[in-house]
C-alpha cells in the first residue's frame, strides 16, 4: 500500500521581508534620487530640469494606467482625463481666480467623477474592444474641447498663473517629485492591500472572481476612477507648468504613450511606469543630438525592448540575476 | 442629397479596403493592428514617390505600394509578432507590439519622406453628372478600383485554397495545424495581404486628398470605429462598418460644422457599444 507522504515539503523559505521593508528598499533610493540626486546634478540645467519635471508628472499619470493594467484592461484614455484636469485647473485659476492648491484636487476629483460615470458602463467591454473604445474616448474629449472653442467658448486657456508658493523651476520640480513619490507610495499600498489582490484576481479571471462574491463591477470602476483621478492631477499640474492648455495638449498619441510607459517599464512592478516613463522621456531627449533620425531610432529602440524584454525594463534584473 | 450619397459611397468603398485589411489580420492572427493607419500612410507615400519623384505611371506606383507594404507586413509577422506571440506571458503584449510597429513606421516615414502633406495630380480628369450630383472621374476610378479589389478579396478568401486555409485558421488554429496546413506560412500571407490592402487604400486616397506622415493614427482610429460598429474579426461586419461610417461621415460633413461630426460619431459609438458590445455581426468578446 502506497504511503501517503504528509510531511511538509522540504523547502527552505527565504526570510521574508516585511511589506514595509520591501517598500522602503525601493522607495528610499527613489526618494533620494528624486529629491537629492536630481536637484544636485540638474540644478544648473534648466532644460533638463524641465524634462525631469515633465517626466515626474507623466509618471504620475502612468501609475494610474498601471492600475488599470492590473485589472486586465488596456486603457488608452489617460490623455482624455489629463486634458480634463488641465482645463479644470486652467479655468478655475483664471476665470474663478481660485488658488492652484484648491484647483488641483478639484481637477482630480472632476476627472474621477467623469471617469466613474463613463467607466462604469464602458468597463463591461474587454480586450481589444476596451482598448479601442478608450482610444475613441481620448479623441472624443479632445473634440469636445475643440468644439467648445468653435462655438465661442474657451477653446484654450492661456496665462494660467504659477502656483502660489512656487517661485522657481526648481520649486516646481520638487513639487512634481513629491507628488510622484506620494503617488508611488499610494499605489504600492493599494496593490499590497486586499483590494490589490482583488484587482489581480480580476485580471486572471473576472467570472471566477465574481463567483467568489467579488463585486467585479464596483472594483473595476474603482481602479478606473483612481486612474482618472491621477490623470486629472497630472494634467492639471502640467497645465500650470506650461501655463496654458489647448485641445491639442493631449491627443491619442499621448494616451498611447502613457500605456507604453507602463508596459516598457514592466507591468509586474509598481515601479514599472516610473522607470518606463523616465527611460523613454530621457532617451527621446538624448536622441535629439542626432536630429533627423531621432524619431526613427526611438521607434527602433522601443521595438528592440519589446522583443528582448517582453516583460519590461525591470525584468532585466531578473534576467541578469537568473531565476528567482 | 444625391451628392451626399455619392460622396458616402466613395468613402465607404475606400474605408472597406481598410476595414477588410484590419479584419483579415485580426481574425487570422488575433492581433489588433495598430499600425494599419501607418501602413495606409506608407502606401500613399510610396505612390507619391514612384509617381511624382520617379515619374513612373500610376499603376506601377499602386502595385509598388501594395507589394512594398505587403512585404513590410510579412516582415513584421515573421520577425516581430511570431516571436512575441510565442514568448509573451500576457495577452496585451501583441497589442503593445503593434503600437510599437506603428510608431516605427510613422518615424520611418518622417525620416524618409518628411512631414509635408504629399499629393499627386488626379489620374483622370473630367466630371460625371449623376442627377444633381457631381462625380469627378478620378473619384469614380478610385471607387471602381476599390470595388473590384473588394470583390476579388472576397472571392479569394471564399474559394481559393489559401483563402480557405485563412478562414480555417481564424476559426481554430490547432485544428488547422492538424489538417496539415502550414499555419506559419498562412499567417505570414494573411498579415501581408491585410497590410497590402492598407497600402492600396492609401495609394488610392493620395490621388484624392493627399497623405502626410502624421495621418496614421487618425486612419487607425477610423478602422477601429468600423470594426467596433461591425464586429471585430468578421468580414461582413467590416464591410457593414465601412458602409455605415462612410455614409454617416458624408451626411455629417454636409449638415454639421467641421469637427462636430466625429464628436457625434464617437458619442453614438459609445452608446451603441453599451447596448451591443460585440458590434452588429461580432461574436461576444471577439
Amino acid at each position: 500500500m502506497a504511503q501517503i507522504d504528509t510531511s511538509p515539503p522540504a523547502v527552505v523559505q527565504p526570510p521574508a521581508r516585511s511589506g514595509a521593508g520591501r517598500f522602503l528598499l525601493v522607495f528610499a533610493p527613489l526618494a533620494a534620487l528624486l529629491l537629492i540626486g536630481v536637484p544636485l546634478f540638474l540644478g544648473g540645467m534648466p532644460y533638463w530640469l524641465n524634462v525631469v519635471t515633465n517626466a515626474c508628472l507623466l509618471s504620475f499619470g502612468s501609475l494610474g494606467v498601471w492600475l488599470t493594467f492590473s485589472i486586465g484592461r488596456v486603457n488608452i484614455a489617460q490623455g482624455a482625463f489629463a486634458l480634463i484636469g488641465g482645463y479644470t485647473v486652467g479655468l478655475l485659476t483664471t476665470a474663478l481666480g481660485l488658488s492652484f492648491w484648491v484647483a488641483l484636487p478639484l481637477a482630480g476629483l472632476f476627472a474621477a467623477v467623469i471617469g466613474f460615470v463613463i467607466g462604469w458602463p464602458l468597463l463591461r467591454l474587454r480586450g481589444i474592444y476596451f482598448a479601442m473604445v478608450t482610444l475613441s474616448l481620448t479623441e472624443a474629449v479632445r473634440l469636445v474641447f475643440l468644439n467648445i472653442g468653435n462655438l465661442g467658448g474657451a477653446g484654450s486657456v492661456t496665462n494660467i498663473p504659477t502656483p502660489p508658493g512656487i517661485a522657481s523651476p526648481m520649486d516646481f520640480y520638487l513639487f512634481a517629485a513629491v507628488l510622484l513619490l506620494v503617488g508611488y507610495a499610494g499605489i504600492w499600498r493599494l496593490q499590497e492591500s486586499r483590494i490589490g489582490g482583488v484587482f489581480r484576481s480580476m485580471r486572471q479571471n473576472e467570472e471566477l472572481a465574481a463567483s467568489i462574491g467579488i463585486d467585479v463591477a464596483l472594483y473595476r470602476a474603482m481602479a478606473f476612477t483612481i486612474c482618472c483621478f491621477m490623470g486629472g492631477i497630472a494634467g492639471g499640474a502640467f497645465a500650470s507648468l506650461q501655463q496654458n492648455v489647448y485641445p491639442q495638449t493631449y491627443t491619442v498619441s499621448d494616451s498611447i504613450n502613457f500605456m507604453l510607459y507602463c508596459f516598457l517599464g514592466g507591468l509586474e512592478f509598481v515601479l514599472g511606469p516610473i522607470v518606463g516613463t523616465f527611460a523613454l522621456v530621457i532617451a527621446f531627449e538624448l536622441l535629439r543630438a542626432i536630429q533627423e533620425y531621432q524619431a526613427l531610432l526611438y521607434g527602433i529602440l522601443m521595438i528592440v525592448v519589446m522583443l528582448f524584454l517582453p516583460n519590461g525594463l525591470l525584468s532585466l534584473r531578473r534576467l541578469l540575476g537568473g531565476r528567482e | 442629397m444625391e451628392q451626399i450619397l455619392v460622396n458616402g459611397a466613395i468613402l465607404a468603398a475606400n474605408y472597406a479596403l481598410i476595414a477588410l485589411g484590419i479584419t483579415l489580420i485580426f481574425s487570422i492572427m488575433n492581433v489588433l493592428n495598430f499600425a494599419h493607419g501607418q501602413m495606409f500612410m506608407f502606401g500613399g507615400l510610396i505612390v507619391y514617390w514612384t509617381v511624382a519623384q520617379l515619374g513612373l505611371p500610376y499603376a506601377v506606383g499602386l502595385a509598388m505600394a501594395a507589394v512594398a507594404v505587403g512585404l513590410i507586413g510579412m516582415a513584421f509577422e515573421v520577425f516581430f509578432f511570431r516571436r512575441v506571440m510565442r514568448d509573451s506571458t500576457r495577452e496585451e503584449n501583441t497589442m503593445l507590439l503593434a503600437v510599437g510597429t506603428a510608431l516605427l513606421l510613422e518615424n520611418a516615414a518622417l525620416s524618409l519622406f518628411g512631414e509635408k502633406q504629399r499629393g499627386i495630380p488626379p489620374i483622370v480628369t473630367g466630371v460625371y453628372r449623376i442627377g444633381d450630383a457631381f462625380l469627378p472621374a478620378n473619384r469614380a476610378l478610385v471607387f471602381g478600383i476599390s470595388l473590384v479589389l473588394i470583390v476579388a478579396i472576397l472571392l479569394f478568401v471564399t474559394y481559393s485554397k489559401t483563402g480557405r486555409a485563412m478562414r480555417a485558421l481564424a476559426q481554430d488554429r490547432t485544428a488547422t495545424l492538424l489538417m496539415g496546413v502550414d499555419t506559419a506560412r498562412i499567417s505570414t500571407l494573411g498579415f501581408g495581404l491585410g497590410a497590402a490592402l492598407a497600402g492600396i487604400a492609401g495609394g488610392l486616397l493620395i490621388t484624392v486628398s493627399g497623405v502626410n506622415a502624421g495621418i496614421g493614427t487618425a486612419i487607425s482610429t477610423k478602422a477601429f470605429i468600423m470594426i467596433m460598429i461591425g464586429g471585430a474579426g468578421v468580414v461582413s461586419g467590416a464591410l457593414l462598418g465601412a458602409v455605415a461610417l462612410g455614409f454617416i461621415e458624408a451626411f455629417g460633413y454636409a449638415y454639421l460644422p467641421g469637427s462636430l461630426t466625429y464628436l457625434m460619431i464617437f458619442v453614438a459609438l459609445i452608446l451603441f457599444l453599451l447596448i451591443r458590445p460585440q458590434g452588429i455581426m461580432g461574436k461576444p468578446w471577439g
